[in-house]
C-alpha cells in the first residue's frame, strides 16, 4: 500500500480515539520534554562552570615544585626550593607558545593601616601576572620592571583589602600600609572580580614586586610558583611541552630522572570540572529517559488494544488482498506517528520548560541542538521498537479467525 | 480444454489436526463452475460448508487435491500470492457486512483497490463510484455505515466486492442478517449481477434462498450428496413485488 494512504489510515485511527491518542502521546511528551529540560540544565551548569574557570584565565599554566623526599620524609611542595628566577628567564627565552610568564612568591600575614588590620596574603609577582590572571588595575598604576629590580616597596590592593583597611571610603592610593612590619606604598587598586568556582574571594589579595617579598618579607631566593599563559587555549599543550623542556634543561635533569616540578593548566581544570558536570548531566538524562521508556510501554499497550479492537478490520483487509506486510506497516506507522507527534510536542514543551525554569529560578540554561535531535530520534525509535510487536501480532493473524472474531 | 471454467476442483480434501484427533472436514470433493454461473453451496453446520468457503476464497489451502481458480493452481501459492489472488480475482460479501466503521461508503468501496498497486487514486475513485452506481447507492456515498440501513450496508459491501472486477463473487450467508424483504432485494441484486455475466458462489443453509440460484451443491459430512441444476430459476424481484404491503410499516 502507498505510504501516503497508510499515513491517512493512521491519522484516521488517531482521530477516532482522540483522548486515547493524546494520553498515549502524553507519555512521549513528558519523556522528551524532561530529557531536553534535564540536558539543558546540565549543559547550562557545565557552561557556567567553564565560564567561571575561564575568567581566571583560560590559558593559564602554573608550575609548582614536585613534592620531594628527604631521608624518607615526604615534604610539602611549598618547602621545595627547586624553582628560581633563572627558570622564569629560561621559559621566557625558549618557549614561543608562552606569551606571559611571572614568578610568584606568597606570604600570609596581617596587613595594617592606621587603626585597621586585616589578615590576608601578599603575592610577590611581576607585571605579567595581571595578564595571566586576567586582573585589572581599576585605580592607580601597576608597578614596573624597574620597581622589581629595585625591590620597591609598592603594592596593589584587592577591593576586599581596601574595604577592610580603609573602611571610610577614602582612596588608598598614595597611603602606606604595613605588612609584617614592612611599609608598602599603595600605588593601585584592582578591579573587583568576586568569588571563584571554589568560593574563594579573588579580591582578598595584595600584589607587590616579587623581589620585594623575597628579600624583605620572606627572606628567600627561590619561587613558590611560576605562572605562565599560553598564546591561546588551543596551544596550551604545546606551551606545557615547551615549559617542561625549558625547566628540565635549566634543572639539568638526566633522561632517566623524572620532573622535579609539576605543571598544570587551566585546561586540565576545565576538563576535570566538565567531566563532573557531564556525569551529572548523564545521570539526569538517564532518569529522564526512564519516563521516555514508560511512554514507549504506553504506546505498546495502546497498540495491543488497538490491534485487538480492530481484529475484524484486519481480517477484512486480509481477505480483500492486504498482505502481512501491509497490515504490519499500517500499525507500525500508527505507533510511529503517535510517538513522533508526541516527540514534536515534547520538544516544544521541553524547550519552553527549560527557558521558563531558567527565567524563574535564574539557573544557567543551555538548550543544545544535539539534545533536541537526540531525543527526537530516540522518540522515533521508540515508536518503531514498541510498535513492532503489536504490529507483527496483527500481521500474523489468521484471516479466517479474524473475520469471525467477536 | 476447460478454459471457460472459473473453478475446477478435483478430489479436494481438507483435514484439521485437533490435538491427537484428525478432523476430516472435506473428504474428496470434485466440481466445476463455469463462467456466469450462479451456484449455491448448501449444507447444515458440520457439513464442511465453511471449510469449502474458506478454500474457495483462497483464505485456506487444501490438504490434498487440486483447486484451479481462473486457471491458477491455488495449492502452490505463497501467502503473498494468495493475498494478491484474493485482491484481483475474488469479491467477498459477508453475513455481517464487515464495513469499516466511521468510514464513508465510498472509502469502504475503494478499500480493495488500495491494495492494488496498479490502480492510481483517480482510477480508484472512478471505479468505486461506478460500483456504487451498480448497487444504486450513488446518493449515499458520503454516508458512514452507522447512517445506512442493513440492506444499504450490504449493498455497499457488494459494491466493494465488485470494485476490483473479480472473476467470482463469493457470498457467505449474505442475507443472514437481513429481514425477508431486504433479503429479496439483495438476492434480486445478485440475480441482476449474474444476468450481466458475473459468476456468483453463494454459501447458505437456507433452501428458499438457494432457490434463487441456477445450481445447488449440497454438502453433508464432507461429501457432495447432491449437485442439481435448477430448471426454473425463481425471480427475487417477482417475490418482492408479491410481498404484502404491510411489511413496509
Amino acid at each position: 500500500m502507498h505510504p501516503l494512504n497508510l499515513i491517512k489510515i493512521a491519522l484516521k485511527a488517531m482521530a477516532r480515539n482522540k483522548m486515547r491518542s493524546f494520553l498515549t502521546m502524553l507519555g512521549m511528551i513528558i519523556g522528551v520534554a524532561s530529557v531536553i529540560a534535564m540536558l539543558a540544565i546540565g549543559q547550562g551548569s557545565k557552561q557556567s562552570i567553564q565560564d567561571q574557570i575561564s575568567s581566571m584565565g583560560t590559558n593559564m599554566i602554573f608550575v609548582r615544585p614536585e613534592s620531594g623526599q628527604q631521608g624518607g620524609v615526604r615534604l610539602e611542595s611549598s618547602t621545595m626550593q627547586s624553582l628560581t628566577v633563572d627558570d622564569v628567564e629560561a621559559i621566557r627565552a625558549s618557549s614561543p607558545h608562552v606569551s606571559h610568564v611571572s614568578p610568584q612568591v606568597q606570604g600570609r600575614g596581617q596587613a595594617i593601616s592606621g587603626a585597621n588590620n586585616w589578615p590576608t596574603s601578599i603575592q610577590g609577582v611581576s607585571p605579567d601576572f595581571l595578564e595571566i590572571r586576567k586582573l585589572e588595575v581599576a585605580d592607580g598604576v601597576m608597578f614596573t620592571e624597574r620597581d622589581i629590580q629595585s625591590a620597591a616597596k609598592y603594592c596593589i590592593l584587592g577591593p576586599t583589602v581596601v574595604e577592610n583597611l580603609f573602611p571610610g571610603g577614602e582612596s588608598p592610593i598614595g597611603r602606606t600600609i604595613r605588612f609584617k612590619n614592612i611599609p608598602f606604598k599603595v600605588i593601585g587598586v584592582l578591579a573587583e572580580k568576586g568569588e571563584n568556582t571554589f568560593g574563594q574571594d579573588q579580591d582578598d589579595i595584595i600584589l607587590a614586586p616579587y623581589t620585594t617579598i623575597q628579600k624583605r618579607v620572606l627572606a628567600i631566593t627561590y619561587l613558590h610558583t611560576i605562572y605562565a599563559s599560553a598564546v591561546s587555549e588551543e596551544q596550551s599543550d604545546e606551551a606545557i611541552q615547551e615549559v617542561t623542556l625549558a625547566l628540565r634543561t635549566s634543572h639539568k635533569l638526566k633522561e632517566s630522572q623524572s620532573d622535579d616540578f609539576d605543571i598544570r593548566s587551566q585546561a586540565d581544570l576545565i576538563k576535570t570540572f566538565s567531566s563532573i558536570s557531564e556525569m551529572l548531566t548523564a545521570l539526569l538524562a538517564a532518569i529522564a529517559s526512564i519516563s521516555l521508556l514508560v511512554g514507549g510501554i504506553g504506546i505498546m499497550n495502546i497498540m495491543f488494544v488497538s490491534v485487538t479492537e480492530r481484529t475484524r478490520e484486519i481480517g477484512l483487509r486480509m481477505a480483500i488482498g492486504g498482505r502481512e506486510i501491509d497490515i504490519m506497516f499500517q500499525f507500525l506507522i500508527e505507533s510511529i506517528m503517535i510517538s513522533v507527534s508526541g516527540g514534536i510536542i515534547g520538544v516544544l514543551v521541553g524547550v519552553g520548560a527549560s527557558v521558563g525554569v531558567g527565567a524563574l529560578a535564574g539557573w544557567p540554561i543551555a538548550v543544545t541542538t544535539y539534545s533536541i535531535v537526540l531525543s527526537f530520534l530516540v522518540c522515533a525509535f521508540t515508536g518503531v521498537f514498541f510498535g513492532w510487536y503489536p504490529a507483527r501480532k496483527a500481521s500474523y493473524l489468521d484471516p479466517i479467525e479474524a473475520l469471525r472474531y467477536e | 480444454m476447460t478454459s471457460n471454467h472459473i473453478i475446477e476442483i478435483e478430489q479436494l480434501k481438507r483435514e484439521f489436526v485437533m490435538g491427537s484427533e484428525v478432523v476430516r472436514a472435506l473428504k474428496g470433493v470434485s466440481f466445476q463452475v463455469k463462467q456466469s454461473e450462479f451456484l449455491t453451496i448448501m449444507g447444515t453446520s458440520g457439513s464442511g460448508k465453511t471449510t469449502m468457503l474458506n478454500i474457495l476464497g483462497c483464505l485456506d489451502k487444501p490438504t490434498a487435491g487440486s483447486y484451479m481458480l481462473d486457471g491458477i493452481s491455488v495449492a502452490s501459492l505463497t501467502k503473498n500470492e494468495l493475498a494478491r489472488l484474493r485482491n484481483q480475482k475474488i469479491g467477498f460479501v459477508f453475513q455481517s457486512f464487515n464495513l469499516l466503521p466511521r468510514t464513508s461508503a465510498l472509502e469502504n468501496v475503494e478499500l480493495p483497490l488500495l491494495y492494488n498497486p496498479l490502480v492510481g487514486a483517480k482510477e480508484r475513485r472512478e471505479r468505486a463510484l461506478s460500483a456504487l452506481e451498480a448497487v444504486g447507492l450513488t446518493e449515499r456515498m458520503r454516508h458512514t455505515p452507522s447512517q445506512l440501513s442493513g440492506g444499504q450496508q450490504q449493498r455497499v459491501a457488494i459494491a466493494r466486492a465488485l470494485v476490483n472486477d473479480p472473476v467470482m463473487v463469493l457470498a457467505d450467508e449474505a442475507t443472514g442478517n437481513l429481514d425477508t424483504r431486504t433479503s429479496y432485494e439483495i438476492m434480486s441484486l445478485f440475480q441482476d449481477l449474474n444476468q450481466k455475466g458475473k459468476t456468483i458462489v453463494f454459501v447458505t443453509h437456507e433452501p428458499d434462498i438457494a432457490a434463487f440460484s441456477k445450481r445447488t451443491i449440497t454438502l453433508r459430512d464432507g461429501h457432495i450428496i447432491r449437485d442439481n441444476v435448477l430448471e426454473e430459476q425463481r425471480s427475487a424481484r417477482l417475490f418482492l413485488e408479491n410481498l404484502p404491503v404491510t411489511d413496509e410499516i
